[in-house]
C-alpha cells in the first residue's frame, strides 16, 4: 500500500505562468534555504562527524516528492511506494533501514528525517535531511563492522517512523532507540540539529509561499524542474555518445580476505534517453560492502557530474531524471536483498563516481580526469580512558583530487562536498591521542600533464589502550591515470609498536587492540594523473620538487632532471624526454597501474599483505543474475558437481572462485 | 583648543571630518584621492580642512583613520614573502587546509586551488612537541631549528610566522623559536600563533598569523609613512587606525597586528552608520553599503553592530574578530547574463569594475551592468549633471540591455527592470543572513542605504526586508569619516580556557579575568589612554559540551562574583533558543574568556539642516521632471537637488534626488522626509 496524504484543505493547486525574473528569485531564495539548513546542522550537531566534517546532506522537494535543491536527489517517491501509512500534518519521520526507503541512504548509521511541509491545509512542499551518526549500537564500536554478514549485526534499524505525530516528539521511541548507541548523548544532539534544520526549511518555505502566493510558489518549483530538464537534455545530447561506452572498477577486498569484486557499467543514448547499465557487476557480497544504489540517486550523481564537468552554471534538481534510465540487476553488489550487511558501503559509493568520470569522460576525453579520491576511509579509535570514561572517535580520511583537466588535484583534499577535516588539536584535547605526522605523501600523486594530488599521512600516537577499525581500500588496485597520466599510489596502514616492531595493518579491519605509545600510520590514496607528464611545463615541475610535493627522483616520472640547487637542468630534461617519449610509444586512455592478475601476483611483495580469494558468492544471487547473462554475458555460471557449489568464471579474467555453499533466505 | 580628525580615503574621493573636543563643533572636507600614495590625499584634506575651520594643523591631537591597505594586500596577493615554522609533521598545514573543497557534488572537478600564503618552500619544520595539556612532550631542537633558519635566509623572506602545535596551551616553545629566529634573521618581523591568536584549531591558528606577516610590511610601510607626515607638521599628534571590530588601536599596536585591519574599511562604514543613524533616533538597524563590484550589510542592535570571531577576504578566512559584515559580489558593476543552455538571467558575479566600467559610463564597457539598467530605467538621470563630470550616455546602455532582453525575450525596459530585481533579491539574501538567519525579526530595524549605489536600491531593499524607515544619510564619504572620528580605542586580551561547568569555580574565573583586564588595559595605556578612562566588558564563549559552535555571552563581572555560573550559562540558554529553536538541557563548556577594554568615546553632534517653515521643498530645489519605469509602467519622476532640501521637507515617490556623489531613489508610494540632520527617512506613504 503506497502512503495516504492527509490534507484538511482539498483546494487545488493551480499551475500558473511565472515570468523568468520571479522563477530566478524562487530558485535563489530555495538555494539558500538549503545552506541554512547546513549551517543551522553544522553550528548545533555534537558529532565530529557531522559537525566538523560535515557528514550529512539536506534536500527540499516539491510537492509531489522531486528535489528542487539539495545534493543526493529525491527518494520521497520510493519512499511513498513502501510507506503504508498516512503523511500528515505534524508529522516527523525518522528511518534508518535502506531497505525501506529503496536506498535514500545506504547504511544504518545515516539518520534521516523527513517532514511534509504544510500550508492552510495542504501539501506544499518536503524537507529532508539525513546525517551519518557515530554510533547507532551494533557489534562494534561505530557500527560498521567490516565482517558483518547480515544488517542485523549494524546497530538498530528503525523503519520508517512518526517520531513527531502532530508535532509532538514521541520521546518513548526516542529513547528505546539511543539506548541501543553507544554514544546516546551525541545522538540525541545530533537528531536535535537534524530537526532544528528541518524546521528551519519549513519555516523558509512558507514564508515563500506567503511572499509569492502558493499557486505561484507552486507552479514555480515545477518549472523550475522543467528548465533543469530542458538544459540536461541539451547537454546529454552534446555529451554522450550512441555508441555504447563500457567502464569498470573495483573494489580490492570486502574485510574478510576476498576481492576484488568488480562495479561494471555501460553507457549509451537513445535518442534523448541516456542509459545506464549495471549488468556485469558481481554478485553481492556475503559481507559488509554492498552499496545499496537507489537509481534515482544514481541519476543525481550523474547529472550533477555532467553539470561539472560541461557547464557548471546549470543548476541542479531533480527535473532531468526521465532523461536518464538505471538499470541494477538484483542481487548485485549495488542491488543486494536484504537482510545482507551493508554498513561498509563507502567504498562502492565512492567507486561510482570513478565509474562514472570513465563513463563520460570516453564520449569526451577533453572532460576526463584521472581516479579520484572515491572513498570516505574510515578511522575509529575507542575504549575506557585513565578515569574510566568511554572515549569513541570516528573519522574521515583525505586523500588525493585527482588531475583533472582544469588543473592539478589538490593534495590531501576531499572528494565530498563540503567535508573538512576534524582538527588534530581538538582530537588531541578530546581524546587520548597525539597526531604525530600530518602531512601529504611526497610522489604519491600521479604523474601527469595535470598531477594528481598527493595522498595523506596520518601518524595516530594512541596514549591509552584502547581499539581501533580501519576502512580503506585502493591497497590492491591503483587509482587510474588518464590520457597519459600515471595511476597515483596505494593506500597502506603500518602499526609501529613500542618496541619497534612494524605491522602492516590490512584495510579494512575491527578490534585491532593498541597500546599506550603505538603509533598508527594511516596512508591514504593519491589521485591519477591527467595528461601527459612529459609536457608539464617544467617550472611547475621545479615549484613541486621545492615545495616538498615531489622528490627529485619523483620529477624524472616527468622527464624532469633536477640539479643539486633544485633547479630544472634543462639540457637533460630534453635528453630524457625524448627517451621516454620514444619508449613508451602511444599514450594509452586508462593506466591502471597494471591488469587485476598481475597486481594479485605481485601484490605480497608491493604491499607486504597477501592477495585477496576470488570472492565466494551465495548461490542464490549467482542464480538470480544467471538469468540476465544472457544479454550481457559478463558473469558466466557453471554448474559444477555438487548441487549448491558453483564455479564462476568471469568473463575478462577468467579466474576461478569457490562460491559458498552457505544459503540465505532471501 | 583640541581637535580630532577622521579621515576616510575612498577609490575617488578622501573625506575628512574635524571635531572640536570641547564643542563638539565640526568641519568637514573632501579632496580627490591619491591612489599612488593615498598620504598625499589625507595631507591635502588636512591643510584644506584647517583652512576651512582657520586652525592650526597643531591643535589636531588625534588622527583617527580606517585603512582598506591591509584588505587590497590580501586581494592582489601584493603582500611579503612570508617564512613559517611549523611543529615537526606539520610543514604541510596550510596545503591540507583542513582538505576542504568548495562547491556541490564533483566540485573538485572545476577547483584549482591556490598556493599557501606562506610558500611551501618557505616553510620549515621545528622539532619539539607540546601536549594539548600544555606540557612539553618533546623540548626544542635549537640546533636543527637554526640550521633550518639559515635555510630561509636565503630564500630572501621579508617575514616570519612562528605556528606550533598547541602553542595556545603554552607558547613557551614558540617564545623559544622567536629567540632563535631573531638571531639568525635580525630585522625580519616575527608573528606567533600563540600571540595573535592564542585559540585552538591549528589551520585556522596558522592562516591567521600567516595572514598577519603577510600584510605586515605593508601596512607597516603605510602607516609609518603617513605617521611620518603627519608629525612633521605636527609632533604632537597621534595617529589611530581603525580596526576590523570597529574599535580604534594605536599606529604601533595596528603595524604589529594588522590581520586586525582586514576589514577596517568597511567597520568605518557601519561606525559611520551607527552614528549618523543614533543621531536620527535610531539605534536597530541594518546597514546596506552597495558600491560599484560589492554589498556590504551588517546588523546592529541598540547601537552595537553584531561582531564575528572570523573575517573573510578574497579566500582567505581568518581567525580575528570583525563587525559582522557579509559581503556579496553583487555591485553597481555587476554584469547581468543569460545562460543558453537555462535561458535564466543571472547578475554578477563578473563585475565590469571602474575599468572598462558601465556601458553607459561610454569608457569602453559594452556588458550590461546594474548602472546600466538604472540609466534605461531612469533612475540615474541621464539629463541631468551635478558637478559631477560623469557623462551618462542613455544609449549605450539600451545597447547594453539589448542582448538581455533578446535573449529573455521581452522589453529592454522589462529587461532591466529584472536586472534591478535580480540584484536587489541578492542583496536581499545577504541582508537575511544577518537577520532572519540570526534569528532577528526586520521589521525591527530601520535601514540604512550608503557607498556609491546603495541610495538608488535602499528603498525597495526596504520594501523587500520590511524594514523602516529607510534612512538616507546626507554625503556618503562623509559617513565612514564620521564614523573614523567618533569611535573608540580598543583592545581585547583572550585565551582558550576549556572547561566543563561543573568543573569550573567563579574564582577561577575571576582570577583570569582579571588578568585578561590588565593586559587589555595595559595596552590602552601604551596607547595613551589611562585606565580611569577606559571600560572593560567580559565575553565568554560557551558550548554545550561537544558543541562545534561557541556563542559569546556578554556578562557583568560583579554579577559573576555575586553568582554563580548561571551568569553566563542562562543567556546562552537563551542564545540558543533565539538562534536554533532549542535549548539543550546538557553540560555546557567555556572555550574561550575575553576581556575588551574601550577608551572613551567623543560626544558630538551632527551638523543642523536649517528649518524649513514648509513641507514643500523650496522652488530651487525641484529640477524638473523625468520619466521612470516603475512598477511595469513609465511615471513621472519629480528631480531635487538634495543640497537645497530644507528639514522637515516632504519628498512624494516616485522621485530622483540628485547630489554631487551620490543619486537616491524613492518610489512610488513612498514618502521620504527631511530629518534635522539632512537624512532622508523614507517610508510608504501612509
Amino acid at each position: 500500500m503506497p502512503a495516504t496524504i492527509v490534507e484538511t484543505n482539498s483546494k487545488k493547486f493551480k499551475r500558473k505562468d511565472i515570468d523568468p525574473i520571479t522563477l530566478d528569485i524562487i530558485e535563489n531564495a530555495m538555494m539558500n534555504a538549503r545552506y541554512e539548513m547546513d549551517a543551522v546542522l553544522f553550528r548545533t550537531a555534537m558529532s565530529p562527524g557531522i559537525r566538523e566534517q560535515h557528514d550529512e546532506f539536506p534536500m527540499i522537494a516539491n510537492l509531489e516528492g522531486k528535489m528542487v535543491v539539495g545534493q543526493f536527489g529525491s527518494f520521497i517517491h520510493g519512499f511513498k511506494e513502501a510507506y503504508d501509512g498516512t503523511i500528515e500534518e505534524g508529522d516527523l519521520f525518522l528511518t534508518t533501514d535502506p531497505y525501506a526507503c529503496n536506498g535514500a541512504i545506504s547504511h544504518i548509521n545515516d539518520w534521516l528525517l523527513l517532514r511534509p511541509i504544510f500550508k492552510d491545509g495542504r501539501l506544499i512542499a518536503y524537507a529532508a535531511m539525513f546525517g551519518h551518526m557515530t554510533d547507532v549500537g551494533g557489534k562494534v564500536p561505530g557500527s560498521l563492522p567490516t565482517d558483518a554478514r547480515e544488517i542485523f549485526e549494524e546497530g538498530i534499524r528503525i523503519p520508517p517512523t512518526k517520531i513527531y505525530k502532530n508535532d509532538e516528539l514521541q520521546t518513548d521511541l526516542l529513547e528505546l532507540i539511543l539506548h541501543n548507541c553507544r554514544m546516546p548523548n551525541w545522538n540525541r544532539s545530533d537528531f536535535n540539529a537534524l530537526v532544528a534544520a528541518i524546521r528551519t526549511a519549513e519555516k523558509r518555505v512558507i514564508e515563500m509561499s506567503e511572499r509569492f502566493g502558493d499557486d505561484t510558489f507552486y507552479s514555480a518549483l515545477d518549472e523550475l524542474l522543467d528548465r533543469n530538464k530542458r538544459a540536461m537534455s541539451k547537454l546529454i545530447k552534446n555529451t554522450v555518445p550512441e555508441k555504447k561506452q563500457h567502464f569498470e572498477d573495483y573494489i580490492c577486498d570486502d574485510g574478510l580476505g576476498m576481492g576484488p569484486y568488480k562495479i561494471k557499467c555501460a553507457m549509451w543514448r537513445e535518442k534523448d534517453k541516456v542509459i545506464f547499465d549495471f549488468e556485469g557487476t558481481d554478485p553481492q557480497s556475503i559481507s559488509s560492502i554492498n552499496f545499496y544504489l537507489n537509481e534515482e540517486m544514481f541519476k543525481m550523481f550523474c547529472g550533477v557530474y555532467m553539470i561539472m564537468v560541461f557547464d557548471p552554471q546549470i543548476m541542479f534538481n531533480d527535473g532531468f531524471y526521465d532523461l536518464m534510465e538505471v538499470r541494477i540487476p538484483h542481487g548485485t553488489l549495488l542491488k543486494p536483498r536484504e537482510p545482507a550487511a551493508l554498513s561498509c558501503r563507502t567504498h562502492a559509493l565512492g567507486r561510482i563516481f570513478d565509474v562514472l568520470g570513465g563513463l563520460l569522460g570516453q564520449g569526451d576525453p577533453d572532460f576526463l580526469a584521472g581516479a579520484g579520491f572515491s572513498d570516505s576511509p574510515h578511522f575509529m579509535y575507542s575504549g575506557y580512558d585513565k578515569d574510566g570514561e568511554w572515549y569513541q572517535l570516528y573519522s574521515i580520511g583525505f586523500g588525493g583530487i585527482p588531475g583533472k583537466p582544469s588543473g592539478d588535484g589538490p593534495d590531501g583534499h576531499s572528494l565530498w562536498p563540503s567535508f573538512t577535516n576534524v582538527p588534530n588539536e581538538f582530537l588531541e584535547s578530546y581524546f587520548p591521542l597525539r597526531i604525530e605526522t600530518y602531512e601529504t605523501i611526497i610522489d604519491s600523486g600521479g604523474a601527469g600533464y595535470n598531477r594528481g594530488g598527493n595522498g595523506l599521512r596520518m601518524g595516530y600516537c594512541f596514549l591509552e589502550p584502547g581499539t581501533i577499525s580501519i576502512h580503506d581500500d585502493r591497497w590492491l588496485t591503483y587509482p587510474w591515470g588518464v590520457n597519459g597520466g600515471e595511476p597515483g599510489r596505494r593506500s597502506e596502514k603500518i602499526l609501529v609498536r613500542t618496541d619497534g616492531s612494524q605491522e602492516r595493518l590490512p584495510s579494512k579491519c575491527d578490534r585491532i587492540e593498541v597500546g599506550s605509545g603505538d603509533i598508527l600510520y594511516f596512508n591514504t590514496w593519491g589521485g591519477g594523473g591527467c595528461g601527459d607528464p612529459l609536457k608539464r611545463e617544467t617550472e611547475r615541475v621545479e615549484f613541486d620538487v621545492r615545495a616538498g610535493l615531489v622528490s627529485v627522483e619523483g620529477a624524472k616520472r616527468y622527464g624532469v632532471v633536477m640539479n643539486d640547487d633544485l633547479t630544472v637542468n634543462a639540457k637533460r630534461t630534453q635528453t630524457l624526454r625524448a627517451k621516454m617519449a620514444k619508449k613508451r610509444g602511444k599514450v594509452p586512455m586508462f593506466d591502471r597501474g597494471g591488469d587485476i592478475a598481475t597486481l594479485k601476483k605481485q601484490c605480497l611483495k608491493e604491499t607486504g599483505l597477501e592477495p585477496p580469494r576470488q570472492p565466494e558468492f551465495q548461490t542464490w544471487a549467482l542464480k538470480a543474475l544467471e538469468g540476465g547473462a544472457g544479454k550481457g554475458g559478463s558473469v558466466k555460471v557453471k554448474r559444477s558437481a555438487s548441487k549448491n557449489k558453483r564455479v564462476v568464471a568471469k568473463s575478462k579474467s577468467s579466474s576461478k572462485a569457490k562460491v559458498s555453499s552457505k544459503k540465505r533466505t532471501a | 583648543m583640541t581637535y580630532r580628525l577622521g579621515v576616510d580615503v575612498g577609490g575617488t574621493f578622501t573625506d575628512l571630518i574635524l571635531v572640536n573636543e570641547s564643542s563638539g563643533d565640526i568641519h568637514t572636507a573632501k579632496v580627490p584621492s591619491t591612489p599612488s600614495d593615498s598620504s598625499i590625499g589625507v595631507m591635502n584634506g588636512i591643510s584644506r580642512v584647517c583652512g576651512n575651520a582657520g586652525i592650526d594643523p597643531k591643535e589636531i591631537t588625534q588622527v583617527m583613520h580606517g585603512t582598506t591597505v591591509a584588505t587590497n594586500t590580501v586581494l592582489t596577493g601584493s603582500g611579503a614573502k612570508v617564512g613559517l615554522v611549523t611543529t615537526k609533521g606539520y610543514r604541510q598545514v596550510l596545503q591540507i587546509a583542513r582538505s576542504y573543497v568548495p562547491g556541490g557534488l564533483g566540485g573538485w572537478v572545476i577547483y584549482n586551488k591556490s598556493a599557501p600564503l606562506a610558500p611551501l618552500a618557505c616553510t620549515i619544520e621545528a622539532d619539539e612537541r607540546m601536549g594539548a595539556d600544555g606540557k612539553a612532550v618533546r623540548t626544542l631542537d635549537t640546533k636543527a631549528l637554526k640550521k633550518e633558519l639559515e635555510r630561509l635566509k636565503d630564500e630572501n623572506i621579508e617575514a616570519l610566522t612562528v605556528s606550533l602545535i598547541n602553542s595556545y596551551a603554552n607558547p613557551a616553545h614558540e617564545k623559544a623559536v622567536e629567540r632563535v629566529a631573531k638571531q639568525v634573521l635580525p630585522g625580519i618581523p616575527i608573528s606567533l600563533s600563540s600571540t595573535v591568536v592564542p585559540e585552538m584549531q591549528e589551520y585556522e591558528r596558522t592562516i591567521t598569523t600567516v595572514a598577519n606577516s603577510f600584510v605586515r610590511p605593508k601596512v607597516a610601510e603605510y602607516v609609518k609613512n603617513l605617521e611620518k607626515k603627519l608629525k612633521k607638521s605636527n609632533k604632537g599628534v597621534q595617529l589611530n587606525i581603525l580596526r576590523s571590530d570597529g574599535g580604534m588601536a594605536s599606529a604601533k599596536v595596528a603595524e604589529s597586528l594588522p590581520v586586525n585591519l582586514l576589514m577596517s574599511g568597511p567597520a568605518g562604514g557601519v561606525s559611520g552608520a551607527v552614528w549618523v543613524a543614533r543621531q536620527a533616533g535610531f539605534n536597530d538597524l541594518l546597514t546596506f553599503d552597495m558600491g560599484g563590484t560589492s554589498t556590504d550589510v551588517a546588523l546592529v542592535q541598540d547601537g552595537k553592530a553584531q561582531l564575528r570571531r572570523e573575517t573573510t577576504v578574497g579566500d582567505v578566512t581568518v581567525r580575528a574578530s570583525s563587525v559582522d559584515v557579509r559581503t556579496v559580489g553583487a555591485g553597481g558593476g555587476s554584469i547581468a547574463h543569460v545562460p543558453e543552455l537555462t535561458g535564466a538571467l543571472r547578475v554578477g558575479p563578473d563585475s565590469a569594475g571602474a575599468e572598462p566600467g558601465p556601458a553607459a559610463y561610454n569608457k569602453g564597457g559594452t556588458l550590461p551592468t546594474v548602472t546600466d539598467a538604472n540609466v534605461v530605467l531612469g533612475y540615474l538621470p541621464s539629463e541631468v549633471r551635478l558637478g559631477g563630470d560623469m557623462e551618462i550616455r542613455k544609449d549605450l546602455a539600451e545597447k547594453a540591455i539589448r542582448p538581455v532582453a533578446k535573449a529573455l525575450g521581452i522589453s529592454v525596459k522589462r529587461a532591466a527592470a529584472g536586472i534591478i530585481d535580480i540584484v536587489n533579491e541578492n542583496m536581499y539574501g545577504a541582508l537575511r543572513l544577518v537577520s532572519v538567519e540570526q534569528g532577528y525579526d526586520p521589521r525591527d530595524f530601520a535601514l540604512i542605504g550608503f557607498g556609491g549605489a546603495g541610495p538608488l536600491h535602499a528603498n525597495a531593499l526596504g520594501k523587500l526586508m520590511n524594514s523602516w524607515p529607510v534612512i538616507i544619510p546626507p554625503g556618503p564619504g562623509v559617513l565612514c569619516a564620521y564614523g573614523d572620528a567618533t569611535t573608540r580605542v580598543r583592545d581585547e586580551a583572550s585565551r582558550t580556557f576549556i572547561r566543563r561547568f561543573a568543573d569550573t569555580t567563579t574564582d577561577e574565573l575571576m582570577n583570569i579575568y582579571g588578568k585578561l583586564a590588565d593586559q587589555a588595559l595595559k595596552t590602552l595605556y601604551k596607547q595613551g589612554v589611562p585606565p580611569r578612562e577606559c571600560t572593560v566588558a567580559c565575553q565568554a564563549d560557551i558550548r554545550y559540551q561537544g558543541q562545534g559552535l561557541q556563542l559569546t555571552v556578554d556578562f557583568d563581572l560583579k554579577a559573576l562574583k555575586k553568582g554563580d555560573l548561571s551568569v553566563i550559562g542562562d543567556p546562552f540558554d537563551e542564545m540558543h533558543k533565539q538562534l536554533f529553536t532549542f535549548a539543550l538541557d546538557a553540560d555546557k563548556e567555556i572555550v574561550n574568556l575575553r576581556a575588551v577594554a574601550q577608551g572613551k568615546s567623543a560626544e558630538i553632534e551632527a551638523r543642523r539642516l536649517p528649518k524649513s517653515g514648509s513641507r514643500t521643498p523650496a522652488a530651487g530645489a525641484v529640477i524638473g521632471k523625468s520619466t521612470v519605469f516603475m512598477e511595469g509602467k513609465d511615471m513621472q519622476a519629480t528631480l531635487y537637488r538634495r543640497d537645497k532640501l530644507k528639514a522637515g521637507n516632504k519628498i512624494e515617490g516616485p522621485a530622483i534626488v540628485l547630489e554631487m556623489d551620490s543619486t537616491s531613489v524613492i518610489l512610488s508610494g513612498h514618502t521620504g522626509n527631511v530629518d534635522q540632520f539632512g537624512n532622508i527617512l523614507i517610508a510608504p506613504s501612509a
